[in-house]
């Protein structure tokens, strides 16, 4: 039995390894698919370029080598967290990404919980008021919320909260903790608000699965106070679809944060990607772009394998 | 303290303090062609095995359910369920909630369906009543071994059969006096269904309950049960003593169910299956439901709307060719005699049940 | 809480079949709107889109400009107007090119079956990857910003979607017994496919890729508004978005908010049709 365990987690993580192996690949060979010299291009264009210079960009990345010896070391030096050199900043890429990661992780942080208080709760508000007006109003509400792109969301918010009523400052990411709740509330919203639909759907429909099972007609025929029904046996048995589908949205917002932190001017991960992007910073951008879409598979992965824990038959199962 | 309102309707020796009196009780759901339930009456007493016989859809579980004020979607109910003397049916919220949750306690078919998987054996008993203490007790009273252990068990770790006491633990941790058993054994392995059948009837002995036992075995409910109501398309076709159901059957029906299974020792008898097939919801009936699968169905059954006729031992059964007393139901007497001979009558003490199982 | 959990039967879901035909009228003709808009802004608009007029910046709404002007004077009823039809006709492009791409695809992934699937379905996962945006981000940081690349970077960004949803139907439709006759005759499995199998399961590709319009639209406004699609002078509605966004702290929300309301009013309307739509098509 922990044979079969042990065969499937290593066959969820050679899985897992793979993916990463190969969007990691991509990430790097990009550099190929570009009109030109790969060197000009790494080395931002040819503005400014001197020879010196050009060589080396060459010698730093390997250029002369085969592909898969240059991916070989650019892995090896990325997993060693030496992410090459800015040229806008000149500064170790690795600097730049971890002085700026903090900001975005509390974005994510804080629009994650506004996501689940918000779009669960709606969720479990259509559901056991279901098939009446506060079904449909959540359905419409939410279903509005998810057609608004999240720029757009984030200049109406700083148009009526924060310009119009003055309640939150405009841009910026404050200090202490209540600036940063304070500085970070409408981004968070802004970046939460496209996840509501999704989360509150899924919420409301793992519940009305989980209220058509014969054990919460046993419970209600037994007389169990209404409410210890919907808390412990429908939305605890819906908890799967529930915890999945926030995990999957959470892992998602590490991309968000790319036109939120632009629309609030947030200095994160995301509008440094957006900023080396405009100004031909390709290291920048192959580093961000790899953090994102690492911290992404590894999100993912881990909601999946939280899931036998919130199902005692999964876990069963396993043993 | 309550009387029986509708005279003739109780059934043969119905006890006049009865715990659960049902009268003409008729169930009509949306898109359905007939009525789910059509003027169904019962009474359980205090004490007594009463047992509810028909094929799936006749009504049965229904009718059980009627009695916790638990009704499918959309169903328009009229006529009487009283509980105690107290009017269930229009019962709703909180009273309807402290009326599922005291009094009537109900046994589930499958246990594995009833209990939430993802909880522990413990919070199902608490959920009910019982406080932790009181959990192992329970779990003991029903023969559980090693309850201490079980209280913190998921459902997925016990068996079928454990499962199945586990529910019924449940069910007595409400302390109910009126039990309702829902083919609570159908889903068990024969030796298993004997240990759970001697346990209910055990238990309805210690706390004076009363048992509602609903099952589509029409010799396990002679067997085990004082009285038996035979429904079929959602009617009471049939209410008798067991020991008179089971020597003589008055409605064509209740015969057929009798010799269209095998019997110990029985092999050179042909079996008799009732031709067609159950009615279902969008099938609807002019006359008697059962004419067209009945051997002895007369011109007139088509149109002869059913009512229970009175029987010499105090039964009813719902026949036309027992209204008109001219013309006995033929055969009625000649199988049955044999029959009883065989088996014995009116086996309903406990001793008894373990032989008719295993029929 | 009440017992609704309890007996009601089963509504039908929201958002699907049937619901609310006067929502899906009323988002149905805003639409045609907005389109006859698109096509006759040469009419209709009061300005030309560019004609900039630094001495009435930022004037609000008016008898002059209706829904104001932006920085530069410009009037943003006129530029809006003209803006429709980029923003319109660019999903359009990506949609196509996803259309193509994902048919062939799946198709191909379903006909062929053996190392062509499971190559394509490795594809995909990669792809899957880059969560959101990101892999439209990594084509656009190598070939540059650009409305163009913008569209076919977010082309091949949907085309794993499409060729997923195209391989489960043709994989059903390739197992009908006409498939089976046609290649008893000795017609060649390309001809199946792109005579008998694709149309046939035109309808329903059609219905799914109107359902990804509004997706389509709000993925290409946020690359302009991140400066990546859409270059000045264009009057796409995601630039003026970001062209607007200065304003706003001077009190000036219009320009921002004009684009933004006619990016969001459209993508509503359009997941509105869209659903209606695709559960029509799909009924075949």
């Amino acid at each position: 039995m922990a044979l079969r365990l042990a065969l499937r987690v290593g066959r969820r993580l050679t899985g897992v390894l793979a993916t990463l192996l190969a969007a990691s690949f991509v990430i790097f060979a990009a550099v190929y698919a570009a009109p030109g010299d790969p060197a000009v291009f790494l080395a931002g264009g040819r503005d400014k370029l001197t020879p010196e210079r050009l060589a080396q960009v060459r010698a730093e990345y390997h250029l002369d080598e085969p592909l898969f010896v240059q991916y070989g070391r650019w892995l090896w030096d990325c997993v060693h967290l030496d992410l090459g050199r800015s040229f806008k900043y000149s500064d170790q890429v690795a600097d730049l990404v971890a002085a700026r990661f903090p900001t975005t992780l509390q974005l994510v942080l804080y629009a994650t919980v506004l996501f689940v208080v918000l779009g669960v709760g709606a969720g479990v508000l259509a559901a056991v008021k279901r098939s009446t007006w506060v079904d449909s109003a959540v359905v419409g509400a939410t279903t509005l919320a998810a057609s608004v792109p999240s720029f757009v969301a984030a200049i109406a918010l700083v148009s009526f909260f924060g310009v119009r009523l003055g309640w939150f400052p405009v841009t910026g990411s404050g200090t202490g903790f209540l600036g940063t709740v304070r500085h970070l509330t409408l981004p968070a919203l802004s970046l939460a608000l496209g996840a509501l639909a999704l989360v509150s759907r899924v919420t409301r429909q793992a519940m009305v699965d989980a209220a058509a099972s014969d054990h919460v007609e046993a419970a209600r025929a037994s007389g169990v106070p209404e409410r210890d029904i919907v808390r412990r046996h429908v939305l605890r048995n819906a908890l799967g679809p529930i915890v999945t589908m926030c995990g999957l949205v959470m892992a998602g917002m590490l991309a968000g944060t790319v036109v939120v932190e632009t629309a609030f001017g947030l200095s994160g991960i995301g509008s440094l990607l957006v900023g080396a992007i405009n100004t031909h910073d390709f290291p920048v951008a192959q580093a961000v772009l790899l953090l994102m879409v690492t911290g992404y598979i590894v999100v993912t992965t881990l909601v999946d394998a939280v899931h036998p824990l919130l199902d005692p038959r999964v876990e069963g199962a396993h043993r | 303290m309550s009387e029986i309102r509708v005279p003739g309707t109780g059934g043969p020796g119905a006890a006049p303090d009865a715990l659960l009196e049902v009268t003409d009780l008729t169930l009509r759901l949306p898109g359905a062609a007939r009525p789910v339930l059509d003027s169904v009456s019962l009474t359980v007493a205090p004490g007594e095995v009463v047992a509810l016989v028909g094929e799936s859809g006749s009504g049965k579980s229904t009718t059980a359910k009627a009695a916790l004020g638990l009704f499918p979607p959309g169903a328009v109910a009229s006529g009487s369920v009283r509980f105690d003397g107290a009017e269930v049916l229009g019962l709703t919220g909180e009273r309807l909630r402290a009326h599922r949750a005291r009094g009537v306690a109900l046994v589930h078919q499958d246990p594995r369906a009833a209990l939430n998987p993802v909880r522990r054996v413990g919070d199902f008993l608490v959920e009910r009543g019982a406080s932790r203490s009181e959990a192992v007790e329970l779990l003991a009273s029903v023969g559980l071994p090693d309850p201490e252990r079980r209280v913190r068990q998921r459902p997925h770790e016990l068996s079928g059969g454990m499962l199945q006491r586990v529910v019924i633990a449940g069910a007595l941790a409400a302390r109910p006096r009126l039990l309702l058993a829902d083919e609570a054994t159908s889903a068990l392995d024969v030796t298993t269904q004997a240990d759970i059948l001697a346990l209910l009837r055990g238990l309805r002995a210690e706390h004076g309950l009363g048992l509602l036992f609903i099952t589509h075995d029409l010799h396990l409910a002679a067997a085990y049960s004082d009285r038996v109501y035979v429904m079929y398309a959602g009617r009471v076709v049939e209410s008798r003593t067991a020991g008179a159901l089971f020597t003589a059957p008055a409605h064509p029906y209740t015969q057929g169910l009798l010799t269209c299974s095998p019997t110990l020792g029985d092999t050179g008898t042909p079996l008799h299956p009732i031709p067609g097939r159950p009615p279902s919801l969008s099938d609807t009936f002019p006359g008697c439901p059962f004419t067209d699968r009945c051997a002895h169905s007369q011109p007139t059954c088509e149109t002869w709307a059913p009512i229970q006729v009175a029987l010499p031992d105090g039964g009813t059964a719902a026949c036309a060719l027992l209204a008109d007393s001219d013309r006995p139901v033929p055969s009625v007497g000649s199988w049955s005699a044999r029959r009883a001979e065989r088996v014995g009558t009116a086996p309903s003490n406990g001793t008894d049940t373990a032989q008719v199982i295993h029929e | 809480m009440t017992a609704i959990l309890d007996d009601t039967p089963s509504p039908p879901l929201p958002a699907v079949r049937g619901r609310r035909p006067a929502g899906v009228l009323v988002a149905g003709t805003l639409l045609a709107l907005v389109v006859i808009a698109a096509v006759c802004a040469p009419l209709l608009a009061p300005y030309a889109p560019d004609t900039i007029d630094l001495s009435s910046s930022l004037v609000g709404t008016g008898h002059d400009h209706l829904l104001g002007t932006d920085s530069s004077g410009q009037d943003l009823l006129s530029r809006a107007l003209f803006g429709a039809r980029s923003s319109l006709m660019a999903p359009l492009a990506l949609l196509a090119v996803a259309g193509v791409l994902g048919v062939t695809l799946g198709v191909l992934a379903a006909w062929r079956g053996g190392w062509v699937d499971v190559l394509v379905s490795r594809l995909t996962d990669v792809m899957y990857a880059f969560p959101g945006l990101l892999f439209t981000v990594l084509i656009i940081a190598v070939f540059g910003a650009g409305m163009t690349t913008s569209v076919l970077a977010l082309g091949l960004a949907f085309t794993p979607t499409v060729a997923k949803y195209t391989r489960s139907l043709a994989l059903s439709e390739a197992r009908k017994p006409y498939v089976d006759a046609y290649r008893v005759q000795g017609m060649g499995g390309l001809r199946i496919c792109a005579a008998h199998v694709v149309p046939n399961l035109a309808r329903a590709i059609l219905g799914y890729l109107v359902v990804l319009f509004g997706e389509a639209l709000m993925s290409l406004a946020t690359l302009s508004y991140l400066g990546f699609g859409a270059q000045p002078p264009s009057s796409d509605w995601g630039l003026m978005v970001q062209e607007g966004q200065a304003a706003i702290v001077q009190g000036a929300m219009l320009p921002a908010l004009v684009p933004g309301t006619a990016i969001a009013l459209v993508v509503v309307c359009f997941n509105v049709v869209g659903v209606w739509a695709a559960d029509r098509l799909g009924r075949q």
